[in-house]
């Protein structure tokens, strides 16, 4: 398989699901390559799992068509695509063995002998021992093997993963993570993977689309999504984000000055996904760990040409790799910053003037009429 | 105090031991009586021993033909209740349609209705019909009142049963008809069997709405009902007791085949 190999892509032009009145798929484009690994991000009823069904076939698009390389497939059934579905409650089938499982496939599409394929698949999930077991004989883990093994024996050219890992607990769930990663470095198929874990989005995936209430907001390598969010709901979806109100100042340069409470604030323009004409309202972001904490009695260390800022530690909790501390600013209530735990200062407890610095190369600045919020409630509600 | 402590100790044991003997008792009854050589026409006092009735068990006139007119009627009733309670089921779980709730609570009815009143009124519907009473109407009547089980039995079945597993059938190159065979059909087994058997053992032994129903045909718990009012012949009880075991049989199988299934996976 090479990279002009096309055969594999997935390419969604329009695609839309309506039920009724309700939207659950605003009409999106979206191609994704031959052999990655794609991650579809966002809480639930965002619309990541309707446009997975949509490429299994398993949902009917109201508009739009989907692509598996030259085929138009978008009015084929299920099982006349060359796609395989790993489903949240894995979908086994109940009477029949594990064998039997991992065979259906292939037996549907009529081929002969399968015993050694079987073996075979059933080696690299490392369930050689309980082909002749039942699912329900089986752990939520072997479970979540067994459907692995079952779709990619038929060697779809797009393999679909819907919450795959979400019954596992968070143990087993970080194991099956590298195992599905090094599976598809393995084979090279193209998996699309729909999940509500950024950190399982991250870990796993070459490409992350993030979606929120039927649209895709952003889409780009994890780090590239983490850095540089590009929409507020990005920005608190994945990973925290300190989003600040600010005033655009003046243009300097490569750099956009801000006014934000009585000081001033550097940002990279290219950086800055809102227009900055003077005088604009612009929400500055920057990361909990790009940030360093002083003693406001030290602050005359502080190297120039360092975003500062000033506040009072409100609360300090160690949680032994780092510190995270909330930080109550002039500019913003809760100021979150995580410091490593190398060198710690004695002096930084609740109570304790500090003055928070970054580099500017780090602060990203996000349009201001958007919600400041957005994207936080959800990573709560699915961390609880 | 030894026995209330063992007493107390083996208190569910004993329960369950006397429950079990007041559902067979009357089972065991029959079956001694099956050996009994009455005297005179009435088989309620016993005599003696003799097997002549099990060497001899359609000696009596009539009473073979009507066994055969009752099992006729039970695999026909049996088939065809099941094939629709089946149908009906899938409809009422799968699909959205008007009046599905109406039908839902509707399907009940049979079961809560008195059989007599259904009896009576199933007669004045094949009179007005000018329907002719005998093997097809018992048959219809019969299909009626097993319909209500079979599908109350394959329904509870079908609700349990994941609607993402035809999905992966259909995911995993299976067509509607494959998916039906090779998925859909086997996991709703249980519940068909269940109803099926159930259908199977209440047209059997059904007498009221038979009898209201029967015109000259004669079914086997006709001939038993008939026989008592001038004699109850031992073959009665051989019968009785030759359709105990084959149930006992059927049961002792199906749990052999379960557990040896369960060893080998």
């Amino acid at each position: 398989m090479t990279t002009t190999d096309h055969s594999g892509d997935v390419r969604l032009t329009g695609i839309g699901k309506t039920y009724g009145s309700f939207t659950a798929v605003h009409p999106l484009d979206l191609t994704v390559p031959q052999g990655s690994f794609f991650a579809l991000l966002g809480a639930s009823g965002c619309g990541k799992t309707t446009t997975l069904r949509m490429i299994a076939g398993l949902e009917e698009p109201s508009c739009g068509t989907v692509h598996l390389g030259d085929q138009d497939v978008t009015h084929l059934p299920p099982y006349k695509r060359p796609v395989n579905t790993v489903f949240q409650s894995y979908a086994l089938f109940p009477h029949l063995d594990i064998f039997e499982n991992v065979a259906f496939g292939l037996r549907r599409r009529g081929v002969k002998s399968v015993k050694k394929q079987v073996e075979e698949m059933l080696e690299l999930v490392q369930l050689g021992e309980q082909a002749r077991k039942k699912p329900h004989q089986l752990s939520g883990g072997q479970q979540q093997r067994v459907a692995v093994a079952r779709a990619l024996i038929n060697h779809p050219k797009v393999l679909l993963l819907d919450e795959p890992l979400g019954a596992l607990d968070l143990k087993l769930r970080r194991q099956m993570q590298l195992e599905l990663k090094r599976i598809q470095t393995e084979v090279g198929i193209t998996f699309i993977h729909v999940t509500h874990d950024q950190e399982e989005a991250m870990t796993m995936a070459d490409t992350v689309a993030v979606m929120n209430a039927g649209r895709v907001e952003q889409l780009g390598a994890p780090t590239d999504l983490y850095e540089n969010p590009q929409t507020t709901f990005v920005a608190n979806f994945l990973g925290t984000s300190n989003l600040i109100e600010a005033e655009v100042d003046t243009r300097n340069g490569d750099d956009v000055v801000l006014k934000a409470g009585g000081g001033k604030l550097v940002l990279p323009a290219a950086r800055c996904s809102a227009p900055a004409a003077a005088g604009g309202k612009v929400l500055v972001g920057v990361r909990p760990e790009k940030i360093a904490l002083t003693h406001a009695d030290d602050a005359g260390a502080i190297p120039e040409g360092r975003n500062r800022l000033t506040g009072r530690i409100a609360d300090a909790s160690f949680i032994g790799v780092s510190t995270q501390y909330v930080i109550d600013s002039p500019v913003c209530d809760e100021l979150a910053v995580y410091v490593q735990n190398v060198e710690r200062d004695g002096r930084l407890v609740p109570g304790a003037d500090v003055v928070l610095h970054w580099n500017p190369a780090h602060t990203f600045g996000l349009d201001a009429a958007q919600d400041i919020d957005a994207g936080v409630e959800t990573v709560e509600e699915e961390a609880a | 105090m030894p026995v209330v402590t063992w007493l107390k100790r083996r208190l569910v044991v004993i329960a369950g031991l006397l429950t079990l003997a007041y559902l067979l008792l009357p089972n065991v009854i029959v079956t001694v009586f099956s050996f009994n050589k009455p005297k005179g026409r009435f088989n309620y006092q016993w005599q003696q021993f003799s097997t002549s009735a099990w060497k001899d068990p359609c000696g009596v006139a009539g009473m073979c033909g009507s066994l055969s007119v009752s099992l006729q009627i039970a695999v026909w009733a049996t088939l065809g209740a099941t094939l629709l309670g089946t149908m009906i089921a899938f409809a009422l779980v799968r699909y959205r349609f008007r009046a599905r709730g109406a039908i839902n609570s509707l399907i009940f009815l049979p079961m809560a209705m008195p059989e007599v009143v259904m009896a009576a009124s199933l007669l004045t519907l094949f009179l007005n019909m000018g329907a002719q009473l005998g093997f097809l109407t018992i048959l219809i009547a019969h299909i009626m009142f097993c319909l209500s089980f079979v599908v109350t039995a394959v329904k509870a079945r079908v609700m349990s049963m994941d609607p993402r597993l035809e999905e992966a059938a259909r995911d995993l190159y299976a067509g509607p008809v494959q998916t039906f065979l090779r998925v859909t059909l086997p996991i709703a087994a249980p519940g068909i069997a269940a109803g099926a058997l159930l259908s199977f053992a209440l047209s059997f032994d059904d007498f009221i709405i038979t009898n209201f129903n029967a015109g000259s045909t004669v079914t086997f718990p006709m001939f038993v009902w008939g026989s008592a009012q001038r004699g109850t012949p031992v073959q009665i009880n051989v019968i009785g007791t030759a359709m105990f075991l084959v149930a006992v049989l059927f049961v002792l199988t199906s749990m052999v085949i379960g557990n040896r299934r369960n060893k080998k996976a």
